[in-house]
């Protein structure tokens, strides 16, 4: 059984095709790291995973994304339930304009959740998880702004935590770190692997080998090469995969 | 040489560049210098009539006597020496056509060359008597008192209750009714235009498409652009006669239709300028909200209304500063009565209505005119006031964002 | 506690969307009406009122009867005088601004002077420009006070246009300049000024149409209840439009019978701002897609 399963996708801006027959299966409980140059469609692709690029006018997909078996762009498919269950970190840590409690907080509430004491418990395990609780349990009540930015990345992966989603998708979570942050998600993300299914999406050759299981290598918005991240690392199939990993281009 | 004539052509035009760019800041001084110049004058003169002098009784106590009493003894509400610190006797009131009553016209003259005598004989005579006459009929020997007058003060200016700056014997010079009725109507304007203008921003800036976005960009521009005496033309053949039919009233010209006109005239600079604050939301900030469940909904009214709330509460003060200035068009709808405003349904009257009514019918130079500039002043301060601010709002929010 | 049943809070949540979403639209949507119907009014009332005879004749019988010719002459000897005075000195500030003063506490206090004065209530500007204009330098109520008045009140106008215009010009183009010896005044009046002009020139017009709209600043510094001869010099009296379209709709000898008038002369003033703003709104576009192209 594949928690994730991509099966003939396409996906088009207007008249442009930006994914080409991509199919993949993600297994449970894996990190799966998508690598390739800039502009290849591997942040396309993952944003098909929770819908995200819905938001962009004129734009089609082709083929069948299914999440435990079900299909996502079917027909009556509820979009803010499917993004309760795959949460998303960005490439920037982003915030929002309220405290760090209530950062946490936000997504159970939009999904309607009152019980106050539900709440603070869920917010501080979810802070746990990532590992700020230390660093934050005195100013909860303090504006997210205030933190530094390796700490607000924390917290924005506590607020996709907290609604204890299943499948997690990471947009290039690491860029805007200084390299002690970077260590310190990366180290997360092999926690959590443990509990959920994770889609990263990256640019750093190493931190794709450190951090991930599987990795597929995308190029144009046709995937090249997917399998065992050690065998693509050291041994790929294909000679493109290996100029882009060795540095040859990208 | 030639490239000494260009060396100086270049500092020559940097020079007129410069001097056009003082031209603002130098009007500003200016501003400030005459208006203050003249509306400072007003506290240091007597609010009564110039040229004009009030008398009393030798053997009266009463040494000193305000704008205010003066105006109270001539309309009868004073009417005993006691209540204004005398011996309690009660007043006998005198203006200058009540001479006939008590000398013949024989005696006052056909050139009223006998007058000053008669009038210094009255007051010497009638012990409780209390005249305003002009100071060119005062006798050579006036047997009676001249009253001091207190100039006006800065308590009586802001704190008194009444605008008549034309009453005789004595103007009375009180802002209150014409601040309370500037912020009254004021107010109401940013009551009704607040959540319309709030809610055009958010549609505009999220939720509608392009298409009709690039519609309705230039309508509300339009509205801004419409002048005010046209509002006010409209408020006066529409409004004004609806109000008075829906309400019953006796006359429709109300602060509810200086509140509506206001109201519409300050739409679009709250809409442009939260429309703007909303816009600069970043795109991160709304997808992480979606991407947790949150629909567009709950996205704009969680994240994006309170990030922008700056850029908001900026857009509306600058309206309030907007509604508050607006001269032409409160002019014509609010019926200009000077009294405090006790209801919307009342007319009242504006700071700037009262300057564009009243400076035409001001002596230069006199005490309504210096009157009439002090209220500019106050606009002035109020809007400066206003604009720092908003500036304040602005440059805190960059700080806080980055 | 668990999430409540994900269906009905997704029911609750689209129909809390619908309603919502609605509510703006409908609000949004009636301002547009506000506008609509202000202008619908005012194009109905006066459309029948205006003819030539209106525009070019005097007014007669008490403001009764006749035209508003000398009120449309007045208002353009306002307005040519103001932007005479207000467009140079405003694009000349401007460029001072955005391509010579260098960040720091001049450009600050010029920046900040021009906002205050872009605050000023008009009515203050009259006040203003009749201390000044007409009783300190002895112009009397005349086109020349008037228009020096209106022309202070559009400077700020003028300034923050002309200023935009000249930030959208790309730098690149000033490096290039400079790179190939052009001095500063060469750059900025061969290859900035081109470039901007059209922006420059759609805040002109835009600055047209609200000077011609402004009452409140001409009320002591021009404007003549009633003169039925045009001005001959700049220190003539004047009428003007949006002074008469006041007189006439509130102290005139009989505002009943001069209503049509009235009507006349607001839309005369809409089809001034309609004209202005579609103008504006024209060249923007127009020079916007070809400086795309380009």
């Amino acid at each position: 059984m594949y928690k994730i399963e991509s099966k003939n996708v396409d996906f088009f801006y207007g008249a442009s095709q930006a994914l080409k027959n991509i199919n993949i299966a993600f297994k449970p409980n894996t990190v799966t790291a998508l690598i390739g140059p800039s502009g290849c469609g591997k942040s396309t692709y993952l944003r098909l995973f929770n819908r995200m690029n819905d938001l962009i006018d004129n734009t089609k997909i082709g083929g069948q994304i299914l999440i435990d078996g079900e299909d996502i762009y079917a027909k009556g498919v509820n979009v803010d339930s499917l993004r309760k269950k795959v949460g998303m970190v960005f490439q920037k840590p982003n915030p929002f304009p309220k405290t760090i409690f209530e950062n946490v907080a936000y997504g159970l509430r939009v999904n309607g959740i009152t019980d106050k004491k539900f709440i603070e418990e869920r917010v501080e395990t979810s802070i746990k998880q990532v590992v700020l609780w230390d660093e934050v349990k005195d100013k909860l009540k303090k504006s997210a702004f205030e933190l530094s930015g390796g700490q607000q990345q924390r917290l924005c992966i506590a607020r996709a935590l907290a609604i204890q989603p299943s499948v997690i998708l990471m947009d290039e979570p690491t860029s805007a770190l200084d390299p002690i942050s970077t260590a310190k998600v990366e180290e997360l993300i092999y926690e959590l692997k443990a509990k959920y299914t994770i889609v990263i999406v990256t640019h750093n050759m190493q931190q794709a080998g450190r951090v991930s299981d599987t990795t597929a290598f995308l190029y144009m918005g046709e995937l090249i090469e997917y399998g065992n991240t050690k065998t693509i690392f050291t041994n790929p199939k294909i000679e493109r995969t290996q100029n882009y990993i060795t540095g040859r281009f990208g | 040489m030639k490239t000494f004539y260009k060396k100086f052509l270049e500092k020559f035009i940097e020079g007129l560049l410069m001097l056009s760019s003082t031209i603002t800041t130098l009007t500003v001084v200016l501003i400030v210098f005459f208006l203050f110049k003249e509306g400072i004058g007003v506290f240091n003169k007597k609010p009564i009539e110039e040229g004009y002098v009030i008398a009393i009784n030798k053997n009266n106590i009463v040494t000193k006597i305000s704008s205010e009493q003066i105006k109270n003894i001539y309309d009868q509400k004073i009417k005993n020496w006691k209540e204004i610190g005398g011996k309690p006797d009660s007043i006998i009131l005198f203006r200058l056509e009540d001479i006939s009553n008590y000398y013949s016209d024989a005696a006052i003259g056909e050139n009223f060359e006998g007058l000053p005598n008669c009038l210094s004989r009255l007051i010497d005579s009638v012990p409780n008597i209390i005249a305003f006459f002009p100071e060119k009929y005062l006798d050579k020997n006036f047997k009676g008192r001249q009253l001091e007058i207190d100039k006006v003060t800065l308590s009586e200016f802001f704190g008194g209750k009444e605008w008549f700056p034309t009453a005789q014997p004595a103007a009375q010079l009180g802002v209150m009714p014409l601040i309370l009725g500037t912020l009254w109507v004021s107010l109401g304007a940013i009551l009704l235009a607040l959540p319309l203008g709030l809610a055009a921003s958010v549609y505009m800036s999220e939720i509608a498409s392009d298409k009709v976005r690039r519609i309705m960009k230039p309508l509300i521009e339009l509205l801004a652009g419409i002048p005010s005496v046209v509002y006010g033309f409209f408020g006066l053949v529409i409004i004004v006669p609806l109000i008075q039919k829906t309400f019953n009233l006796p006359v429709g010209e109300t602060a509810l239709a200086g509140s509506i006109i206001l109201g519409i005239m300050a739409l679009p600079t709250i809409i442009t300028i939260s429309e703007d604050a909303m816009r600069n939301t970043p795109r991160a900030m709304k997808e992480a909200s979606l991407a947790l469940g949150a629909s567009k909904w709950q996205t704009i009214y969680k994240v994006v209304i309170p990030y922008s709330i700056s850029g908001i509460t900026a857009g509306a003060i600058l309206g309030i500063g907007r509604a508050i200035g607006e001269t032409m068009a409160v002019l014509m709808v609010t019926g200009n009565a000077a009294v405090i405003p006790h209801s919307i349904l009342e007319p009242v009257r504006t700071i700037p209505a009262t300057i564009a009514a009243e400076l035409g019918e001001a002596p230069n130079g006199g005490l309504h005119f210096q009157a009439l500039f002090a209220l500019g002043c106050i606009l002035f301060l109020i809007t400066l006031v206003i604009n720092l601010t908003v500036e304040f709002i602005s440059n805190r929010n960059k700080y806080n964002k980055h | 506690m668990e999430a409540p049943d994900e269906n009905k809070l997704a029911k609750r949540k689209k129909r809390n969307q619908f309603i919502a979403f609605g509510i703006l639209k409908l609000l949004s949507y009636s301002i547009v009406a506000i506008l609509v119907i202000i202008l619908s009014f005012i194009i109905y009332k006066g459309i029948g009122v205006i003819s030539w005879d209106f525009i070019t004749q005097m007014p007669e019988e008490g403001m009764t009867k006749g035209g508003i010719y000398p009120a449309i002459i007045g208002t353009l000897c306002l307005v040519g005088g103001s932007m005479i005075f207000a467009f140079p000195i405003g694009v000349l500030a401007a460029i001072y601004m955005n391509e010579y003063v260098k960040d720091g506490i001049i450009k600050k206090i010029i920046k900040q002077m021009t906002n205050n004065l872009a605050g000023i209530p008009s009515i203050v500007f009259g006040l203003f420009g009749m201390s000044l204009f007409v009783n300190k330098l002895g112009f009397g109520d005349s086109i020349l006070a008037g228009s020096l008045t209106l022309g202070l009140l559009a400077l700020p106008v003028v300034i923050r246009t002309t200023e935009e215009a000249l930030k959208a010009v790309d730098n690149t183009f000033r490096h290039a300049s400079i790179g190939l010896g052009a001095s500063k005044w060469e750059t900025t009046s061969r290859v900035v000024l081109p470039i901007a002009f059209p922006n420059i020139i759609t805040g002109l017009i835009l600055s047209i149409g609200r000077v011609s709209g402004e009452t409140a600043p001409i009320l002591f510094t021009v404007a003549a209840y009633f003169l039925p001869k045009l001005p001959t010099s700049i220190f003539d009296q004047a009428m003007a439009l949006p002074y008469h379209l006041y007189v006439i709709s509130t102290s005139g000898t009989n505002i009943e019978e001069s209503r049509p008038i009235a009507y006349g002369t607001a839309l005369v003033l809409i089809i001034i701002v309609l004209i202005a703003n579609l103008l504006a709104n024209g060249l923007r576009k127009y020079f916007g897609n070809k400086v795309k192209m380009n």
